[in-house]
């Protein structure tokens, strides 16, 4: 039996018949169906967020600029509280909201007598304490179950302050994971905030879509683009701000580096602007510079591609030693890889750097296609769930609309770099792992005894139970609080930082020299 | 840092900016974590579970376990009951707890759910447990939780048989594992038998052994809990985490209950002592007398570093009332006790402990938040602050050495065992009040004032 039947075979056969449909072991180049962004089953240990946290927690929280006010009790503004690492640098206006949360509050006469009056009121104070330049309203689960209207109060808001008040219904009982609020995040963000701004078209543009600047990842990729000569217009959402991301229309190229979380947005710009997205990777040191040679290929001039190559060249000359070091201390270790919904497929190519191989990975709130690559995305049916996030149809804008390349030039390109692809995880994994959706709380301590990785890559929620068990388990959502992992600098962090976790001496303590001899020392009958 | 906060203090009505508090299921989680073999349950959305799993893990950097109901949509319109009825089994199946203890959430309040009538319909194998706590987070706060837990414990399980087990139940307030062994040592040395629930000590500082266990050895166990009705006498540990547990188990098997404050500093200790002492009337032993007194010798010994220092001080409720009181033994002047945690009972007795010492300007309040701290604060600064995380960026923004205390504690790590309760606890904290304090002298000192001896 494969470690995948030895894990299941646990289950009862309702949840066995369920979980089997999650899990795959790679054989050779089939790149097999996954079950994907289904249902929780209840009672099981999953480590999912939900829909307000997607929304709130991960798309909206970091536009630095913004005022998100979350109406609801206290618990899930708290918990999006300065938790993700999603750093923010204070711009020359002064207006930072990274630090601060803000919460309606409600309390029981709130709930029984509705909340709307409690929020016109805090967007009131907010106003006058904090005079910010847009206000976002992102709703918890008894908002939706009691029918405030928080659209009707963004708007109303909206006429009153003479600024944009958006609304966001993201309760936390939408979809079946965070997944869902990335999606309604998106959309509010295309329909509201993108097209809104005036300023002038920049020559070698790009939108970073999908960064989150966690431990400072986009301040490393931006440096390395800003050096090649490109133009940063926007970053969705990592330090991030309305003021820059109203006018992510006017960009060449958007780049997208988480693609579950944000791919509607590169969608819609390329339906309503007309702009190519590229999947791109700053993970890894060889992904990093795939990367900036697809960028300086999609702009095809001679003098950027020599430019990448000089700055490639450049950064590689200041890391190699360090990367060659930590190369020899980490080959031939094995990974896991257990991560939302990008990481656990980028971070096996950083790996790759160290020679360490990944031999189980499993996204947490991923679709099938982030599996098995963009191609199926039109055959994925939709459920119950995924109805119930809104999709909205956007439509050419007959005067920001511009194409950049020709038809021809297109098709051209797309043979060469990954325009609007992105071929899945799977495809990059070796023959014989294994994969896994929504890794719960059992699976991760039974594949984890099964496979023995060397590092097992998670959360906080895992981290300990894989160390208690005796594996080093770095997360990957926070880094650990360190970081930049991106680009090439951060490639040297990331060496680093799993070097010392496997090496840290304290490993080799934990069983006490008592339990190692035998425990009776006895003699025989007579000698002395 | 925290730049857009301006010293004028408007009057807020609505907003809560930066709190202080978090919501209840948080607190219902963290207390059936102290019990052994529980599996805690979240019967919501998923998301709040994974919140305070992480919260939880966060602070005590141990797994901090716990299933969820994964509401949908559905589950929301048409009611939990089947999503109970399937998680129950579920987690009996595959996880193999001896007791499920279920928390309700903002959602499963708001839409209604019985939950007293979804665990008598769902089956529960022989030998298991099933129990539940309402914990609507649109009502009082973490601590609020954590108290509600408790009593749900007992009202399940506690049973008076009429025979007395000459135990004392006690009920510690919301504290780390390590005030707990501390609490649970001094009625050891006092030799006064004792249950102790919830007791997280062994489950959530629970020793790296290279084999994980999702049940540690620690937690109260289910025959002690059913035993508690049988105590002679509880002690709650601070009144905004325990009296609903306490009052619990009076009413349903008539234990009379003592109401005390959380044993930090040296009479809240004493107080403790003098109880222990009356229930078991035996001698304090001279290994208490001689902690006792090693403690007053340190204060006795370092008090010019921080008498007369002005402090803040925040968290939740009774941790804040205790530590306001060791300040004041030490002889500190307390500028303002802040909780999040709602109720008037917090003000009334931060008046009587300050009036006892004749501090006439001290701000307390509760159902506050830290931006308003801040606020105060940018008026009439502190030489230190005592709280948790999230005063840490007023701390550097105002330049206040900060010495943490309370929960949650995200950016340190070993607070989770080391007591701040008991003499051995108070020991510990007036060490750290006191290197703050002077290492910012040592700091702040030019060099031809850097003393050498201090």
């Amino acid at each position: 039996m494969d470690s995948k039947g030895k894990v299941l075979d646990q289950y009862s056969a309702r949840v066995f018949k369920n979980r089997k449909e999650h899990v795959a072991v790679k054989e050779g180049e089939n790149v097999p169906v996954l079950a994907a962004n289904t249902r929780t089953i209840p009672g099981i240990m999953s480590h999912r967020g939900c829909c307000y946290a997607g929304c709130k927690g991960v798309v909206l929280a970091p536009i630095k600029d913004v005022a998100v006010i979350t109406h609801g009790p206290i618990g899930c503004g708290f918990y999006s509280w300065g938790t993700r690492r999603n750093k923010a640098l204070t711009d020359e206006e002064g207006k930072n909201f990274v630090e601060y949360c803000l919460s309606t509050d409600m309390q029981e006469s709130d709930i029984v007598f509705g909340g709307e009056k409690k929020l016109r009121k805090a967007i009131t104070e907010v106003v006058e304490i904090f005079d910010p330049g847009m206000i976002m309203i992102c709703s918890t689960c008894p908002v939706g179950l009691i029918g405030d209207d928080i659209h009707a109060i963004a708007a109303e808001a909206q006429e009153k302050y003479g600024r944009p008040v958006m609304a966001f219904s993201c309760e936390g009982y939408k979809g079946v994971s965070q997944s869902g609020g990335h999606h309604i995040a998106n959309n509010g963000l295309v329909k509201n905030v993108i097209g809104k701004g005036s300023a002038e078209k920049k020559t070698h543009s790009l939108n970073i879509l999908g960064e989150y600047n966690i431990g400072g990842d986009g301040w490393e990729i931006g440096r390395v683009l800003k050096r090649i000569g490109y133009n940063i217009v926007s970053v969705m959402t990592g330090d991030g701000s309305y003021k820059d991301i109203q006018n992510a229309h006017t960009a060449d190229l958007n780049l997208v580096q988480c693609h579950r979380s944000i791919n509607y947005i590169a969608e819609m710009l390329k339906t309503k602007y007309g702009t190519d997205w590229m999947k791109v990777n700053f993970i890894g040191v060889e992904s990093t510079i795939q990367t900036l040679r697809d960028i300086a290929m999609y702009f095809g001039e001679q003098e950027l591609i020599d430019k990448t190559e000089e700055v490639i060249a450049d950064e590689l000359a200041e890391i190699s030693e360090d990367i060659s070091f930590y190369h020899s201390r980490l080959k031939g270790k094995t990974a896991a890889l257990y991560v939302g919904g990008s990481r656990a497929h980028h971070y096996q190519y950083l790996l790759k750097d160290f020679g360490v191989n990944t031999i189980l990975a499993g996204y947490e709130f991923a679709h099938r296609d982030d599996y098995e690559g963009k191609d199926i995305a039109d055959s994925i049916k939709e459920d119950a769930d995924s109805k119930n996030i809104e999709e909205i149809t956007v439509t050419a804008d007959p005067e920001k609309f511009n194409l950049r390349l020709t038809p021809d030039q297109y098709e051209e390109l797309k043979a060469k770099i990954p325009l609007e692809d992105y071929p899945g995880m799977i495809r990059d994994m070796d023959d014989g792992a294994v994969i896994v959706d929504d890794l719960n709380h059992f699976e991760t301590e039974e594949f984890l005894k099964l496979l023995k990785p060397d590092i097992f890559f998670s959360g906080i929620k895992d981290k300990y139970v894989a160390q208690k068990g005796g594996t080093l388990s770095r997360q990957l959502h926070s880094y650990d609080y360190s970081g930049p992992y991106a680009g090439f600098k951060g490639a040297v962090n990331f060496g680093r930082d799993i070097t010392m976790g496997i090496y840290t001496p304290a490993w080799g303590l934990v069983s006490p020299p008592w339990k190692k001899i035998p425990t009776l020392v006895g003699t025989y009958g007579g000698d002395i | 840092m925290l730049n857009m906060t301006p010293k004028e203090i408007s009057e807020r009505k609505a907003i809560r900016i930066n709190p202080c508090k978090t919501c209840q299921p948080v607190g219902a989680m963290y207390a059936a974590l102290g019990v052994h073999s529980c599996m805690p349950h979240s019967h919501g959305s998923q998301g709040c579970c994974s919140y305070h799993r992480t919260y939880l893990t966060r602070h005590f950097k141990d797994p901090a376990i716990a299933s969820s109901s994964s509401f949908t949509e559905g589950a929301s319109v048409f009611g939990g009951g089947s999503n109970l009825k399937t998680s129950v089994k579920n987690i009996f199946d595959i996880y193999n707890p001896d007791i499920i203890a279920v928390h309700t959430t903002c959602l499963s309040e708001t839409i209604g759910d019985d939950l007293n009538a979804f665990i008598q319909d769902t089956p529960i194998p022989e030998g298991k447990y099933v129990v539940h706590a309402n914990t609507p987070s649109y009502v009082g706060s973490h601590v609020t939780g954590y108290g509600n837990m408790i009593a749900g414990f007992v009202r399940y399980l506690s049973e008076h048989t009429g025979v007395s087990n000459g135990k004392t139940a006690l009920v510690p307030g919301f504290v780390n594992p390590g005030d707990m062994r501390e609490i649970k040592r001094i009625a050891e040395l006092m030799n006064v038998p004792f249950t102790m629930l919830p007791d997280t000590s062994g489950v959530m500082d629970a020793p790296m052994t290279g084999k994980y266990e999702m049940y540690p050895k620690g937690g109260t166990s289910i025959p002690d809990i059913i035993g508690l009705g049988d105590c002679k006498k509880a002690i709650g540990f601070g009144e905004f985490a325990t009296i609903e547990g306490v009052s619990a188990l009076r009413k349903k098997c008539k234990v009379p209950y003592e109401m005390l404050e959380l044993p930090i500093g040296i009479e809240n200790t004493d107080a403790y002592i003098l109880q222990l002492q009356q229930i078991g009337s035996g001698e304090v032993p001279y290994s208490l007398e001689e902690e006792r007194g090693q403690l007053l010798d340190i204060i006795l010994d370092s008090h010019p570093y921080y008498h007369g220092k002005t402090v803040a001080i925040y968290g939740d409720p009774d941790t804040v009332l205790g530590i306001a009181a060791l300040t004041l033994e030490m002889g500190m002047h307390p500028k303002y006790l802040f909780t999040g945690t709602p109720g008037d009972l917090f003000q009334q007795k931060a008046k009587a402990l300050l009036a006892k010492y004749g501090i006439e300007d001290c701000i307390a309040k509760s159902a506050a938040d830290l931006f308003e701290l801040h606020q105060l604060i940018k008026n009439e600064s502190v030489d230190l602050m005592i709280g948790g995380t999230h005063g840490k960026q007023i701390a550097l923004a105002e330049d206040i050495p900060l010495v943490r205390a309370g929960f949650p504690i995200l950016d340190r790590y070993v607070h989770s065992y080391l007591p701040i309760v008991g003499y051995r606890g108070a020991i510990l904290l007036v060490e750290k009040i006191a290197n703050a304090l002077m290492d910012r002298q040592d700091r702040d000192a030019a060099d031809e004032d850097v003393e050498m001896i201090m």
